[in-house]
């Protein structure tokens, strides 16, 4: 019963973790581009959890300031993942141009084909 | 201990997930995505990080779709199945959650009021941002008034990466126009 307990404390700590594995999974494993960068976008997307996770304060609501509420969720997290969010889409845009040009250097975003043609060349 | 809202989102979170590694069709994982980013805002409002859920569902779910569709428009749709062994990915993946897992054993459980991170600098943004800068979203007042160097940096990374992408998509029109010319002319 305890354990279970634990578990309930700890879930979205546990989830968070799951995702940024599924991330790297997707990283490391697949060889398409498009599918990689999804990967690492999962990846961010689970750093954004493990921040505002803790922020939350049980009983507690959004931190604007208002007479009739007397507690309120940690604010700072919210401000660092505000800027990584748009931080994150950049680095997408960014990488996504990439792919379209090696796109058309290569006539491929898959890896190996990538691999092969730069030995055979 | 954790809200059923909030356990109900992350198990679907966690399923979406699933769905995008296994999924083929390039055009499905973008779509899937855009699932996961509206789930993410869902799970961020449930958090109290009200701010942030707007953010991702405009930027996350939004733009990030739209950029990945167009990327789809320009290569291609569908991902060729995959040739080398997966073992020691799927075995590093393990290994890094086992580790991250055994990291989060010792944290003080979920809604905690008094854990460490809520007795730093936050009482003095929430008693004192109103008086100090007249925003009643504390948010609001710690983005751009108390923390505003790290918003002077966020938009200098967006202006470079704006930058990269106009040159790389440029020079591609360029020559495919350039290329469309020439095959016209014979």
């Amino acid at each position: 019963m305890a354990a279970l307990a634990n578990l309930a404390d700890h879930y979205n700590y546990i989830i968070t973790i799951f995702l940024m594995v599924a991330g790297l999974y997707v990283v490391i494993a697949h060889g398409n581009m498009i599918k990689k960068l999804v990967g690492l976008s999962i990846f961010q997307t689970s750093v954004y959890l493990l921040y505002i996770g803790p922020a939350k304060i049980i009983g507690g609501t959004a931190p604007i300031i208002d007479a009739a509420f007397g507690v309120y969720s940690n604010p700072l997290p919210h401000v660092l993942i505000l800027t990584a969010i748009v931080v994150g889409v950049a680095t997408l845009a960014l990488g996504l141009a990439l792919v379209v040009r090696i796109n058309e250097a290569y006539g491929t975003i898959e890896e190996d084909e990538i691999f092969e043609r730069d030995i055979a060349e | 201990m954790i809200s059923i809202v909030n356990a109900a989102l992350l198990t679907l979170l966690a399923t979406v997930t699933v769905a995008i590694v296994r999924q083929r069709s390039l055009f499905g994982v973008v779509i899937l995505a855009g699932a996961y980013s509206f789930l993410m805002a869902s799970l961020l409002i449930a958090l109290d990080a009200v701010d942030v859920a707007m953010t991702e569902a405009s930027v996350g779910a939004g733009i990030s779709t739209v950029v990945l569709l167009a990327t789809l428009h320009l290569t291609r749709t569908r991902e060729a199945p995959v040739r080398r062994h997966n073992l020691v990915a799927l075995l590093l993946s393990v290994v890094v959650g086992g580790a991250l897992v055994l990291g989060t054993l010792a944290l003080p459980p979920f809604g905690a009021a008094d854990a460490v991170i809520h007795h730093h600098v936050a009482p003095h943004y929430l008693a004192n941002s109103v008086r100090e800068t007249g925003v009643a979203n504390v948010v609001t007042s710690v983005l751009a008034d108390y923390r505003g160097y790290d918003t002077l940096g966020e938009t200098t990374v967006i202006f470079t990466a704006g930058i990269g992408v106009m040159l790389l998509l440029r020079s591609f029109r360029g020559r495919r126009r350039a290329r469309d010319d020439e095959d016209g002319a014979q």
